[in-house]
This record gives C-alpha cells, sequence and structure tokens, in this order.
C-alpha cells in the first residue's frame, strides 16, 4: 500500500499535428512532458504556470480524458493510465472535476434540478425521491436554496453558477476533485466566496484537491504544496512556504517578482521582468526548456537538460527544483 | 479649469435602451484626469467602468446607449456636445485607447504595418507612404518588438499575445496622443507579459509626459501603475483617493471589503478569506438608496438615501453615511 492517493510516473502526452497534402504526421505539441510527482490523501497539490504550460492537459490526463502517449498514472493503487474504457465509469466517480468556465461547463437547456441528478442518474444511484433529497443537501451544502432546482442556469451570476458546479462535482463523495482554473473568470469578491467554500468542502469531505491556476496568490492560499510548470515539464516542487519564501529556479523566481502587490508602497525597484515570449511547445528549446528567458544561462544549459531534483542542501522530495544552478 | 488638469468628468450619466425599460449603467460620476499622471477605476464585472470609458470615446453603442446628461470637458472643451467629425479629430490623436482582447481589437486580415499607418493617413494627410512605413517601423522598436522592418508587414495572427498588445499600444501612441485609455489592458495575458507590458507603459508615459486612464478590476496592477483610484460600484463612484491613501486608509465598506477578500501572498495559509456576502445587485432592481446596502456590514437607516461623495481626508472623498 502507497501512502499517495495518486501517483504520476513520467507522465507525457504528446499531441501530433497532421499536415500537407496528404495529412500526415509533421510533429508533435509536446503539451506535458515527463511529469511525475504525486499526492497524499486529503492534501491540495497545486499546478500553475502560464498558458501553454501544460497544466491543464496534466490535469485532463490523470482524468484519462486524453489518452496518455507514455507513462504512469497509479490513483488508489491501481494503475488507471490503461484502464478498459469500462472500467473508466468507476474511476471518474472518484476524481470529478470543476471547470473554470461557469457559463459552458452547465447544459444551459438543462434545470438545475437535472443537471445536478445527472451524475446519480449515470451511476444509477437511489430512485428518484432519494436523488431529490440528495440534491437538495448538495445545494445547502454549497450554499444555495432548495428552490433553485427547477431553474435555469441562465438566471444565475458566475459565483452562483460555480455553487453549482462544485455542487455537481462533489455529488458521488469523490476521493479527489480537479479543479481547473475554478475562480479565474469569476471577480475578486466572489472569488474569495468560492475559495472558501472550496476549502469548507476538503475538511468536511476529506477531498483531495488538483488545483490548477495561473493566479499565484490564489494557488499558495489554498495549497499545501506548488509544482510550477513551464513548456510541459515541472520546473520546481515544493510546500506552498517554500515557493514563495524561497524560490529556487529562476522561472519561478520572476513568475513571483512579476505578480502585482496589492500595495502602493511596496518596493518595485528589484522588479525581475522576463524578456520574449514562452517559446512554442511544438519545437521546445533544447537543453533546459528555460534558457532562452534566463537572466543566468549559460552553454551548459542549452547542451544539457536538467533533471527534476533534490536542491542543494535539502533531501528526498522535500524541494525538488530544474536547474544546473540551483 | 485648474493647470494640471486634462480630462474632467462631471455628472456623467449614461443610459441604456433595454427590452424591460431604460437603465442607467453609469449614474452621475464625476472625476478628474492629472496631466503626466495615472488614473485607476477598479470594480467588479458590470459597475460601469468600461461604459465610463467607452461614453469619454463616444463609442457607446448606437441606438442603444446614449449619454444622458453630464459633461466630459477635454482642455475646456465639452466632448458631449461635439459634432462627430470634430470627435474623429479627437479620437486617436488626443485621445486613445487600448482594448482588453488585441486579437479582437486588430483587424486579422491587414498587415500590421497598414493597421498602424491607419492613423497617421487620418490624422497627417501630408505623409507620403515612405514615411509612413519609416515611422512605423520607429514607432514599433519603441514598444520594444523585435525586428521591427519584418514585422511591419505581418498579419496579427503571426505574432503573440503580448505583442499584439504592444502593436495596440503603438497605434494608440501614433499621434502622441495627450490621453491613454486604458480598459483592462493585461486581463488577457499571462504575469510575466503583464509585467512586461505594465513596464512599457509606465516608460512611455515619463517619455511622453501623457496622461493615463486605467480601467481594471486588478487591485494589484492599480497599486503598482496608478497615482489616483476611483472605485466603482454599480454606477457609481464609491470612493475616490490618492493611491497610497486608498490602500492604507480604505474607508468606504466595499471598498475595504474588496481589499480583505484578495488573498495576499504574504497571507496565513487556508485561512478563510473575509469576503463580501452576496453579489452586485442588477441595474433592474437597484436597491434604494444606497447601492451596496444589502452586501454591507454596517448598514443603518439613512442607507435608504443616496449617499453622496464627501471629503473624509485630503484629497479623499468617499459616497456613505456611516463614515
Amino acid at each position: 500500500m502507497s501512502e499517495h492517493l495518486l501517483e504520476v510516473n513520467n507522465l507525457k502526452m504528446h499531441f501530433p499535428i497532421h499536415g500537407g497534402i496528404f495529412w500526415k504526421h509533421i510533429g508533435n505539441v509536446y503539451a506535458v512532458d515527463d511529469v511525475s510527482f504525486n499526492i497524499k490523501p486529503g492534501e491540495t497539490v497545486g499546478l500553475v504556470g502560464e498558458s501553454g504550460c501544460g497544466k491543464t492537459t496534466v490535469g485532463r490526463t490523470i482524468l484519462h480524458l486524453y489518452d496518455p502517449t507514455a507513462g504512469r498514472v497509479i490513483f488508489d493503487n491501481q494503475d488507471i493510465s490503461k484502464l478498459p474504457k469500462k472500467k473508466l465509469r468507476q474511476l471518474r466517480r472518484d476524481i470529478q472535476m470543476i471547470f473554470q468556465d461557469p457559463y459552458e461547463s452547465l447544459n444551459s437547456r438543462h434545470t438545475i434540478g437535472e443537471i445536478l441528478k445527472e451524475p446519480f442518474v449515470i451511476h444509477g444511484i437511489g430512485a428518484e425521491a432519494e436523488r431529490t433529497a440528495e440534491v437538495k443537501k448538495l445545494l445547502l451544502k454549497v450554499g444555495l436554496s432548495e428552490n433553485v432546482m427547477t431553474r435555469y442556469p441562465h438566471e444565475f451570476s458566475g459565483g452562483q453558477r460555480q455553487r453549482i458546479g462544485i455542487a455537481r462535482a462533489v455529488a458521488l463523495k469523490p476521493k479527489m476533485i480537479i479543479c481547473d482554473e475554478p475562480v479565474s473568470a469569476l471577480d475578486v469578491s466572489i472569488q474569495s466566496q468560492i475559495l472558501n467554500l472550496l476549502l469548507d468542502l476538503q475538511q468536511d469531505m476529506n477531498l483531495t484537491y488538483i488545483f490548477i491556476a495561473h493566479d499565484l496568490a490564489v494557488v499558495r492560499h489554498i495549497s499545501d504544496r506548488v509544482a510550477v510548470m513551464y513548456l510541459g515539464k515541472i520546473v520546481e516542487f515544493t510546500d506552498a512556504d517554500s515557493i514563495y519564501e524561497n524560490p529556487l529556479h529562476p522561472y519561478t523566481q520572476a513568475l513571483i517578482s512579476a505578480i502585482p502587490v496589492p500595495d502602493p508602497e511596496a518596493d518595485t525597484s528589484k522588479k525581475q521582468i522576463l524578456i520574449g515570449d514562452v517559446p512554442s511547445p511544438i519545437n521546445p528549446p533544447s537543453g533546459c526548456r528555460f534558457h532562452t528567458r534566463c537572466p543566468m544561462a549559460t552553454d551548459m544549459c542549452v547542451e544539457r537538460e536538467p533533471t527534476l531534483q533534490a536542491a542543494k542542501g535539502t533531501s528526498g522530495e522535500a524541494h525538488l527544483v530544474s536547474c544546473h544552478y540551483a | 479649469m485648474g493647470q494640471d488638469l486634462i480630462l474632467q468628468v462631471k455628472n456623467l450619466v449614461t443610459a441604456f435602451d433595454t427590452e424591460t425599460g431604460k437603465i442607467r449603467a453609469v449614474e452621475d460620476i464625476s472625476f478628474e484626469v492629472k496631466k503626466g499622471k495615472t488614473l485607476g477605476i477598479v470594480g467588479e464585472s458590470g459597475c460601469g467602468k468600461s461604459v465610463t470609458s467607452l461614453s469619454i470615446m463616444r463609442l457607446l453603442p448606437k441606438p442603444a446607449g446614449s449619454i444622458e446628461s453630464g459633461s466630459i470637458i477635454l482642455d475646456g472643451v465639452d466632448l458631449t456636445k461635439l459634432p462627430i467629425d470634430k470627435m474623429h479629430k479627437v479620437r486617436g490623436n488626443r485621445i486613445s485607447m487600448i482594448f482588453q482582447e488585441p486579437m479582437t481589437a486588430l483587424n486579422p486580415v491587414q498587415k500590421i504595418g497598414q493597421q498602424l499607418g491607419e492613423s497617421y493617413k487620418l490624422h497627417y494627410p501630408q505623409m507620403t507612404d515612405d514615411e509612413i512605413r519609416k515611422t512605423s517601423i520607429e514607432l514599433l522598436d519603441k514598444v520594444g518588438i523585435p525586428v521591427p522592418e519584418r514585422r511591419v508587414d505581418e498579419y496579427p495572427h503571426q505574432i503573440s499575445g503580448g505583442m499584439r498588445q504592444r502593436v495596440m499600444i503603438a497605434m494608440a501612441l501614433a499621434c502622441k496622443p495627450d490621453i491613454l485609455i486604458a480598459d483592462e489592458p493585461t486581463t488577457a495575458l499571462d504575469v510575466t507579459i503583464q509585467a512586461q507590458i505594465l513596464e512599457l507603459m509606465k516608460e512611455l508615459q515619463r517619455e511622453t509626459g501623457m496622461s493615463i486612464l486605467f480601467i481594471t478590476h486588478d487591485l494589484g496592477v492599480i497599486a503598482e501603475l496608478c497615482d489616483d483610484v476611483v472605485v466603482m460600484y454599480a454606477g457609481k463612484v464609491v470612493e475616490t483617493a490618492p493611491v497610497k491613501e486608498l490602500f492604507k486608509n480604505p474607508k468606504h465598506p466595499y471598498t475595504k471589503g474588496l481589499l480583505n477578500s484578495i488573498p495576499k501572498l504574504a497571507n496565513t495559509r487556508k485561512i478563510k478569506l473575509d469576503t463580501i456576502e452576496g453579489m452586485v445587485p442588477s441595474l433592474y432592481e437597484l436597491p434604494k438608496g444606497c447601492r451596496f446596502q444589502n452586501r454591507c456590514g454596517c448598514v443603518g437607516n439613512e442607507c435608504d438615501q443616496t449617499p453622496n461623495l464627501s471629503a473624509v481626508g485630503s484629497n479623499h472623498y468617499a459616497a456613505c453615511h456611516k463614515l
């Protein structure tokens, strides 16, 4: 028995690109390239990075929405990366997902009652009356009143819709929830309500979260450990406090320094501003993938790819970093 | 009008005709933009911050939207009363605007050079094509676009989001405007790119002395970039102050709630965040009196009267009965 609820080993997800007149395979998008991490029960692991770094693809590949190119995903001591279709249904009862866009993730032609009953219908749980009772309980749990069951998604605000999305995700008492940018589309005052709700549910139901976001302040607030991703790879992985107080990878340092601080008297003179854009994941740079934007890159970084390993002065998995100089 | 002011908005009311009646997206707001300074307007979705900027540019969707009353004074001239052909001379030349989504704001079938040259063709008809091309390349270089000689002949889809926003800024600055209105210019960008764009805007402001009206929902960006701040809620200005004063000494319960509800990097983890309960009221069913009363923690009997902005410190105004 492993102490981890989820283990991701050397996960790769390459999407083929086809082109030319014969629609031949002409290349790959290296969306996720050799990612490994693990999660203990009840823990929250944050995945941060900029657009195109592969954080969403990691989440979806774990849920088996994509067939991974290589690597293993072990959930609850079972290798789920090669699971046949029939067994996937049970898996998806245990791993649920909350999506970014509360406007598009709810079927606009179904009432809230129908949307929330659907998980029970799909898995054949309970009779109609029991389902209705369960849905009522769920609505109260996420802070909505029972009488919204007959209403449609368009009647709700973004924050309320996200509550409905959360209710649907926790309906079948999953073990783990993959939250893909759950608060990015919401206003700040609503964002904090949803974050509080997620924290409450985690305590009540002993949930394990993978929390995917680009907002580092939000990720730090909710996560126990944080993995920073860049171009399909994890560049740094440690507990949430260390990543902000003692970031070792130059990319993490730049990312943290780029966040605008809501304090006009903060010292901005030491701000690190990265030059250039993120390179394309179709043709990632050689060696260390960050070397094209790294302020301290050397020839070694162009030639040799660093591995994710324990930082100097640490041992085990306490602080993993992928840089020749950290 | 004081020497140091460039733009004054006075008692602006902007209304939209809708199927269910007239709504006022912006009701009786006033603020001033100082020369060479940055004014930030902050608020959540639907608070009227974008409608304010569109009103200043007279770009409200027609025929639904219109300025009902109030004045927008640029250098002594009331823009609300200007005939439309004169307004064309103001847009792009005196006041320019950049938008949130640089992909939809740029024309996908025109080369970058053509789009940049358009404002010169409009405002400086005497310039030759060669001159325009040369100035466009210089401009692209100034906003930090590498190899500008090549980029002028490329299409928007060939460059990244951050680069597109730089092109937007170059277009806006082509005619050296007095005021740049930036409506959430960095919201669609990644943080490292956002930092680049904010730095570029600061640099250009130092160089040209233009004023910036910066509209955003991100208090971090406000703190970093602005000199003065206007906080809007449901179509009203609820508080206005110099930036340091606002963050150190927020007065209005909404401003306080907003500042407390952002997770801060220095915060202790997994502690409950302060929230503002409930949500922004719909413009169709606004509460009578103070519009924040249904979410406010310190609401009293007098709150069914509309509060006025009153001084609560030097240059610091808030609209709340309880102060």
